[in-house]
């Protein structure tokens, strides 16, 4: 079902990582996922493994959660793998069978390929499980915030988006609904070619488009109804205020980066191939 | 032409942190040509429950017979099935899509694959049923009031000629007019034509009008299964999972301790007025 | 006693537009209404769909503007532009749908918006969404998602982010239309704890009839008229007439009037299974 999707969804708990400024969080995960791509030896593996696994402890985000948030991905995952591991051609050949080859170059790409995806995937899911979506888009619309001297709506932008994660649950739901309402008039959604799965797509396409509609119209109603008036006037019941964890945080971060380029560049360690 | 349900388990999401059993050894029967309602508080498991019955939910465990056959048996056609047993959402509105009510009335008996004369034949009598008037055939469905939209919805699906039909609170947001209006369509279309109804509402004061037989669902179990009458003779236990009787079922009880020798199984007025003008009337 | 909503000859026309868009004429929603509604009062407002009483609902807000005639809330002309903020302020709208009024992620962040549009200090922010989560009764959910909650609850939250906003008046739109019976008694007792506790005028417009037994003063609309006018009781005692408006009245009063269209002594107008117990017992 499409509800089971956990990927990035918010996980209550009480972390130090839960409490720290968004903006934090928005620049480190950017600082972080820039340095994934800053090393090729297996020593700054090492040190972004280490750092990974005391953030995952840290949020107090469950192993498990995070790995379910993984299974959507384990498609892309898997293509990525045996792309890299039979296309490599580098290197002593391990393997050969048919048209199947592999090379040392082909598993070593394969596998740091692998595990370069996933710590991705893993660290910026990690913000989003510890941040609400509401944090979020005040983080971005904070740090977006110059911007707004070149007339772009930020605040508009930010609230469009915490609007739309509050609808998507909403909307997943209405989709489930109308798609079967269309079911239990004999729809078939299924069978048939591209052009006939699409054109059975309109009996629920065209409901959903309405019922969007009028959410929509209810709901700048409701938001006018309560004083909305854009951002100008607006205070802040959360207002972004750096804390002393928060400045701690942006030196790990830092020292993290360095390490990182610093140990993965300059400390050539070698474990059997990689 | 009966439903038979056996053992019938149901767990919604097994294996995550959402796992629910929302229905638990249900056991049922509904014969041919019955207007049964169904009653339960919200996630008592009643929506469920009738999802099975047209093959939309797979139980867990257990089975489900419609005329016999059991729907979970291998090579069972679910598409016939589900135009023999017609299910009209809460909110049916929603689904409409087409350019106007006649094409939309005609979706369902064209995924029949009915002739287009049939299909139209079909739905402008199914438009009929629903005394929707025929000036609005041809309008698109966004453009009609609110209850005109319920009335084409449901005609959508009594197009198909299902042999059951279940309605899932078909009167839900309508005004007092509009809700009498429909139920009692459904109620003559179900003399007139034979038709099982199955009704999920929360209003006991409708199903206590219209039903031979009430089912009272109560955290995934069926907690009584049986005429109106005798369900709301525990109408105290109904209170305590959330429900209630209707309110002449109240002033009947009350009458009868403050000495007054009326018939306390009265659910509907006409039959608590009958009881007390015997008791009162004659002086 | 001062005025909280005052309306005169107020009509409302939607402009009736063929498939070019052209106007082609207009359909008048809400036609000659006055209403009166003092401060503290509890009013009703009854009708069958499409008989106007939601136009009506939405002038009080400010939502849609008078065609023609006038409202005043506080005091205020909602045509003014720069009152149009004090009036929104002072009269809170609370709207049908419990699931398209809700802004926020989670139940306090969504109470916290209306103060936040106000301008209100941040403290004084969550002094407030504390406050009016504890008068609806919500505030153990403060941290819950609204997708998580009951009907009913998210009624109570959307509630709770009018009251943050320190209204004089609320009007509720149909609140409970969506809402299975014991969402609805639910925000029922709400609205009442909040008229006793808080002093806010209510303005509860809805077509079920047992909602509005304890209401100072009834109007019944159609076609946008207001064709009845009274306590629930005077209202209560014509039966016939509100069925011709589509409208319904509780069970006890359809028996109590069953009973005396049958020739049994019982007064008019019975509300309450209590009093029709009692009327009958006196015949015995």
């Amino acid at each position: 079902m499409i509800r089971d999707i956990t990927i990035g969804q918010y996980y209550p708990a009480k972390s130090v990582l839960h409490k720290l400024d968004p903006r934090v969080k928005l620049a480190a995960t950017v600082l972080y996922l820039i340095s994934l791509f800053l090393f090729k030896s297996i020593s700054g593996y090492i040190v972004t493994t280490i750092f990974l696994v005391t953030i995952i402890r840290l949020s107090k985000v469950p192993f498990k959660y995070i790995m379910r948030g993984m299974k959507p991905i384990m498609m892309l995952l898997l293509i990525t793998l045996l792309f890299n591991l039979f296309l490599t051609r580098d290197g002593d050949v391990l393997f050969h069978a048919w048209i199947f080859t592999i090379t040392e170059g082909g598993l070593r790409n394969a596998v740091l390929m692998a595990i370069r995806l996933v710590y991705l995937i893993t660290g910026s899911s990690l913000m989003t499980f510890t941040t609400t979506p509401n944090e979020l888009t005040d983080g971005i619309e904070s740090l977006l915030k110059p911007l707004n001297k070149i007339h772009v709506p930020v605040h508009e932008i930010a609230m469009m988006m915490s609007i739309a994660l509050r609808f998507i649950p909403i909307l997943l739901e209405e989709t489930d609904k109308i798609m079967k309402a269309q079911i239990a008039r004999g729809a078939d959604l299924e069978s048939g070619n591209i052009l006939q799965k699409a054109k059975s797509m309109i009996p629920i396409l065209v409901p959903l488009f309405v019922s969007a509609f009028r959410r929509a119209n209810d709901l700048a109603m409701a938001m006018e109804a309560r004083c909305y008036r854009g951002g100008e006037g607006r205070t802040k019941m959360n207002p972004l205020k750096y804390a002393r964890r928060d400045y701690t945080a942006y030196v790990i971060v830092v020292l993290y980066v360095a390490a990182v380029v610093i140990i993965g560049r300059c400390v050539p360690l070698r474990i059997w191939i990689f | 032409m009966s439903i038979k349900i056996e053992h019938l388990n149901y767990v919604y999401s097994p294996g995550t942190a959402y796992e629910k059993q929302a229905l638990k050894d249900i056991c049922l029967e509904i014969p041919h040509g019955e207007f049964v309602g169904i009653i339960g508080h919200t996630g008592s498991g009643k929506s469920t429950l009738i999802q099975h019955l047209n093959g939309l939910i797979r139980a867990t465990s257990g089975e489900l017979y419609y005329n016999g056959e059991n729907i979970y048996s291998e090579n069972y056609n679910m598409k016939a099935l589900r135009s023999q047993v017609g299910l009209v959402f809460q909110y049916p509105e929603h689904q409409l899509f087409e350019v106007d009510v006649l094409s939309d009335v005609c979706f369902g008996p064209k995924n029949q694959g009915l002739s287009k004369e049939e299909c139209e034949k079909r739905a402008r009598e199914a438009l009929k049923l629903v005394g929707l008037k025929e000036k609005y055939y041809q309008s698109s469905p966004f453009e009609l009031s609110g209850g005109q939209k319920r009335r084409a919805a449901i005609a959508g699906v009594l197009a198909m000629q299902p042999k059951v039909l279940i309605l899932d609170e078909p009167t839900a947001g309508l005004d007092p007019k509009g809700r009498d209006d429909i139920l009692d369509q459904i109620a003559y279309l179900h003399k007139k034509s034979d038709l099982t109804v199955i009704l999920v509402s929360h209003s006991m004061e409708d199903i206590a009008k219209y039903a031979d037989r009430i089912i009272v669902m109560n955290h995934g179990k069926v907690m009584y299964n049986d005429t109106p009458k005798k369900v709301f003779a525990h109408y105290k236990e109904l209170e305590e999972v959330g429900l209630a009787a209707p309110q002449v079922t109240y002033i009947m009880h009350e009458l009868k301790e403050k000495g007054i020798d009326v018939n306390v199984a009265a659910t509907t007025v006409e039959e608590a007025a009958d009881s007390i003008m015997e008791v009162l009337g004659h002086d | 006693m001062r005025k909280m909503v005052q309306t005169e000859d107020l009509i409302f026309e939607y402009a009736k537009r063929d498939e070019e868009g052209n106007v082609i004429g207009a359909y008048r929603a809400v036609d000659q209404v006055n209403l009166d509604v003092e401060e503290g009062q509890f009013i009703a407002i009854l009708g069958h769909n499409g008989s106007g009483k939601s136009t009506l609902a939405k002038h009080i807000n400010a939502i849609l503007l008078p065609t023609e005639g006038t409202v005043w809330v506080s005091g205020k002309d909602t045509k003014e532009p720069e009152e149009l903020w004090n009036v929104r302020q002072s009269a809170g709208m609370v709207f049908q749908n419990p699931d398209n009024q809700i802004i926020g992620t989670v139940v306090e962040e969504d109470v916290g918006f209306g103060p936040e549009n106000l301008g209100v200090p941040t403290d004084d922010i969550w002094k407030r969404v504390e406050q009016s989560l504890k008068a609806v009764g919500m505030i153990e959910y403060r941290h819950h998602s609204p997708n998580k909650l009951s009907g009913g609850q998210k009624q109570r939250v959307a509630i709770a982010g009018v009251i943050a906003m320190r209204p004089k008046c609320i009007v509720l739109d149909e609140p409970t239309a969506m809402l299975d019976p014991n969402g609805r008694k639910e925000v029922l007792r709400t609205v009442e704890e909040l008229r006793k506790q808080e002093k806010v005028t209510a303005i509860l417009i809805t077509h079920y009839m047992e909602e509005v037994i304890d209401a100072d003063k009834v109007f019944v609309m159609d076609h946008g008229h207001v064709v009845m006018e009274g306590t629930p009781r005077d209202i209560f005692s014509q039966v016939d007439t509100l069925k011709e408006y589509r409208l319904d009245v509780p069970q006890v009063t359809i028996l109590a009037d069953e009973l005396k269209k049958r020739g049994l002594d019982i007064p008019a107008g019975i509300l309450r299974k209590e009093e029709l117990v009692e009327a009958i017992c006196r015949l015995k």
